[in-house]
């Protein structure tokens, strides 16, 4: 039996939904009119018009509550569910422990043009994210950061050195497409640097991934938005050391 | 301003002191060096601009042909202006195609000889500098004609569409819904660029470059706004990474107002080697003194990385240390946008009033300075209505403390790159808290023990320490071990050190000279 479920207001099931947008039409009682004509299109009904407001001579800023008639079937959603168990650092270090009987390297950087180190270091950084302490806390993982803007030969050659068991990169710049075109640049580098069971493991990481995409883009596996360095230590061991 | 946290007298005077002890070592290493960019900076002062059909910069051109004859320790003024004095060229843009053609040899002129080298280009540089003196006396003017902003703190307000003509109706727009000063993002990557890149952006990433036709397009549509809205509407761009001397030199002539200028962020941040940051540093300081641009700097991005309550110090001491390098470059007190930033985890406890003793801790320690004022960025989580609480807090801290430049914070921040509707709704959190409680910092004294007050004290004692530390070990070894922003940089490593020479006995720059006159 499918699950439907629709948005939640105050009452079960009564659809409700807020959206906020702009149209570069100057503020009128047309222009209320344009916007709710919209919010009816998107499938809001009844769509109340809460707030309109000018933003300078061509546009005004709307917000927009109303209930929409759309279902959503639960079973029907498709998401990459965590296929590993999640681990405590403990419970890491003594799988690499176990079934390494070396530390398991991870190499991390920020690649192409991109100057944000913010996700590769929440990761990696002692100091950590959510509460949960970076790579670098777990003993038997050593980690090499590379920081910002690393050219894809540079990565390659230091995980050749390094002899990295895990590559992770983060990209949040997206601007046309920047974070995939580097990505596919890293894989390729890879595959035609490594044979296929010497490949180290490529993670990639940033808010804009569809984790859904790590096969298109000829890497292991894909991180979106909120993740935690537990999560990727725990993939690591489950990948790496198990 | 009368003081509202009684901080002991004799330490801040024992910090300053410490800054400048731990400052003076890398001032005289300054000193000893020059730069590919610095000398490149002398050429454009001199009139030098342009690039050739492959888009390298007649400035490179002429340098590679310099310093593959002679070196870099000398200077470019001796050989450069020998050759022109020999009657190698007509004038610069000639000598530069005909160096980068293989057709001049340059040579270190001695004697009568090299005097005469030397009064030829500081004639020339000279006139660069007037330049400079003329559009500072422009803005003068300016401001006195349509009026400045009409309070503190200035709104500052970002644009970054990667176009340059996409930016400027974007810019126009954010004058008149309320903006101070204008920054137009950088397109990512020119920190690593060891050249200017020529003419108007259209395609950047992120952002446009700092280039000189950039510059002077923006500012004449500022002008514009300034006369429409009778308001000075001021300018900011970057003289950061591995031109920076060069992009200062540009910011001078095309009178820019504001310019970020860190002198620890490239090397921390982008990689960029100690040696030639503080080489390079200081000479766009000296140009940004000479041009009356207010610098800005970038303590806010060491809370990106290290912890915004265990790393506070070192945020205070980055500012004491930007400060002595500052004054010694010759910048004045109303110069120096000393960055900080709201960028506590709103998750700690009592985090507003911890942002508060930091924020005040500054405003007392650089009374006179122009403080920026940066939002938050680390805990913006996506959740935009959380974020807009967090912008209004962080905006009535701005407003409690008496910065100097605020930057409106977004929320949306991480999000997308903002759009039309959260810049307007962000402007209306800025007026909404100073309209409500501009004059609060009448009223407000922290309790002499409360948390304000002895966290401000703790802060200040522990940046004491650390400067002790760093005046001990040294600064650069004090980078190398990842005391800022947990980057670790040794001096002997990074982008750009092969761009560094000491100089020669007899190395002659009239730029250095000119601007050291003052």
């Amino acid at each position: 039996m499918s699950t439907l479920v629709r948005p939640y207001g105050d009452t079960t099931g009564d659809g409700m939904v807020q959206l906020s947008f702009t149209l570069p039409v100057p503020h009128s009682k047309r222009a209320e009119g344009a916007a709710q004509q919209l919010a009816n299109k998107m499938g809001m009904d009844p769509a109340l018009v809460v707030h309109a407001k000018p933003m300078g001579p061509d546009f005004t800023f709307f917000v927009v509550y109303g209930r929409v008639n759309h279902l959503v079937d639960l079973d029907a959603v498709e998401v990459i569910e965590r296929d590993y168990p999640l681990l405590t650092p403990k419970e890491v270090n003594a799988s690499i422990k176990q079934s390494l009987r070396r530390r398991l390297v991870v190499l991390g950087a920020c690649i192409g043009t991109d100057a944000h180190t913010v996700g590769i270091d929440a990761i990696l950084n002692i100091k950590g994210f959510a509460g949960e302490k970076g790579l670098e806390y777990y003993r038997e993982i050593k980690v090499v950061n590379l920081g910002a803007q690393v050219s894809v030969p540079h990565l390659v050659d230091r995980a050749v050195a390094e002899r990295a068991d895990a590559v992770l990169v983060s990209q949040v710049v997206t601007q046309r497409d920047a974070h995939l075109l580097n990505t596919r640049e890293m894989s390729a580098a890879f595959s035609e640097a490594f044979p296929a069971a010497e490949r180290p493991l490529l993670v990639v990481g940033g808010p804009r991934f569809d984790e859904a995409m790590a096969g298109e883009l000829g890497v292991d596996r894909i991180f979106g938005r909120g993740t935690t360095p537990g999560e990727v230590a725990s993939f690591l061991a489950h990948r790496l050391a198990s | 301003m009368t003081t509202k946290l009684d901080l002991d007298p004799v330490t801040v005077r024992k910090a300053r002191s410490l800054a400048r002890k731990a400052g003076r070592p890398i001032v005289r290493i300054a000193q000893q060096h020059t730069t590919v960019s610095v000398e490149r900076a002398t050429l454009r002062l001199a009139g030098l601009g342009g690039a050739d059909a492959e888009g390298t910069p007649w400035v490179n051109r002429l340098l590679d042909a310099v310093r593959a004859d002679v070196g870099l320790e000398h200077g470019a003024a001796l050989p450069v202006w020998d050759a022109l004095v020999r009657s190698e060229a007509e004038d610069l843009l000639t000598l530069a195609q005909k160096a980068s053609a293989g057709s001049v040899r340059f040579r270190i002129p001695e004697g009568r000889d090299a005097q005469r080298a030397r009064s030829a280009s500081k004639r020339a540089v000279g006139g660069g500098i007037k330049t400079i003196d003329r559009r500072r006396v422009e803005r003068d003017r300016l401001i006195k004609r349509h009026g400045d902003a009409p309070r503190q703190p200035w709104i500052y307000l970002i644009v970054a569409t990667g176009d340059i003509y996409e930016d400027i109706p974007q810019a126009q727009q954010a004058a008149r819904e309320g903006a101070d000063v204008i920054a137009v993002i950088r397109s990512t990557g020119q920190s690593l660029l060891d050249f200017v890149p020529e003419g108007a952006t259209r395609e950047g990433f992120a952002g446009t470059y700092a280039t000189q036709e950039n510059f002077r397009l923006m500012r004449a549509a500022l002008d514009e706004s300034s006369k429409e809205l009778g308001r000075y509407v001021r300018l900011t761009n970057y003289a950061s990474g591995l031109c920076m001397p060069e992009i200062a030199a540009l910011a001078g002539m095309e009178r820019l107002d504001m310019m970020l200028n860190d002198s620890m962020y490239g090397i921390l941040f982008r990689d960029i080697n100690p040696i030639r940051t503080f080489v390079d540093q200081r000479f766009s300081r000296q140009v940004h003194a000479r041009a009356g641009i207010i610098i800005n700097t970038g303590e806010d991005n060491y809370l990106t990385t290290a912890d915004a309550v265990e790393a506070a110090h070192t945020v205070t001491t980055s500012q004491l240390l930007n400060e002595y390098f500052a004054k010694e470059a010759g910048l004045e007190d109303w110069q120096l946008g000393l960055g900080h930033a709201f960028e506590i985890d709103p998750a700690v406890p009592e985090s507003f009033r911890l942002e508060l003793a930091h924020a005040l801790l500054a405003r007392e320690l650089f009374p006179q300075a122009p403080l920026k004022w940066m939002p938050p960025t680390r805990h913006m989580t996506g959740d935009v209505f959380r974020g807009y609480l967090l912008d209004g807090f962080f905006n009535l801290v701005g407003a409690m403390t008496g910065q100097g430049i605020l930057l409106v914070g977004m929320m949306t921040e991480a999000v997308v790159t903002p759009w039309l509707s959260d810049r307007d709704l962000a402007l209306q959190n800025v007026r909404y808290v100073l309209d409500a409680a501009g004059g609060l910092h009448e009223d407000f004294r922290p309790a002499p023990d409360g948390l304000i007050a002895t966290r401000a004290r703790q802060v200040l004692g522990e940046t004491v320490d650390l400067l002790d530390r760093i005046a001990d070990e040294g600064l650069l070894d004090a980078i190398a071990d990842g005391t800022f922003g947990l980057m670790r940089r040794p001096a002997d490593a990074g982008r750009g050190l092969e761009g560094v020479a000491k100089k020669a006995d007899g190395y002659y720059n009239p730029a250095t000279d000119l601007l050291e006159e003052a």
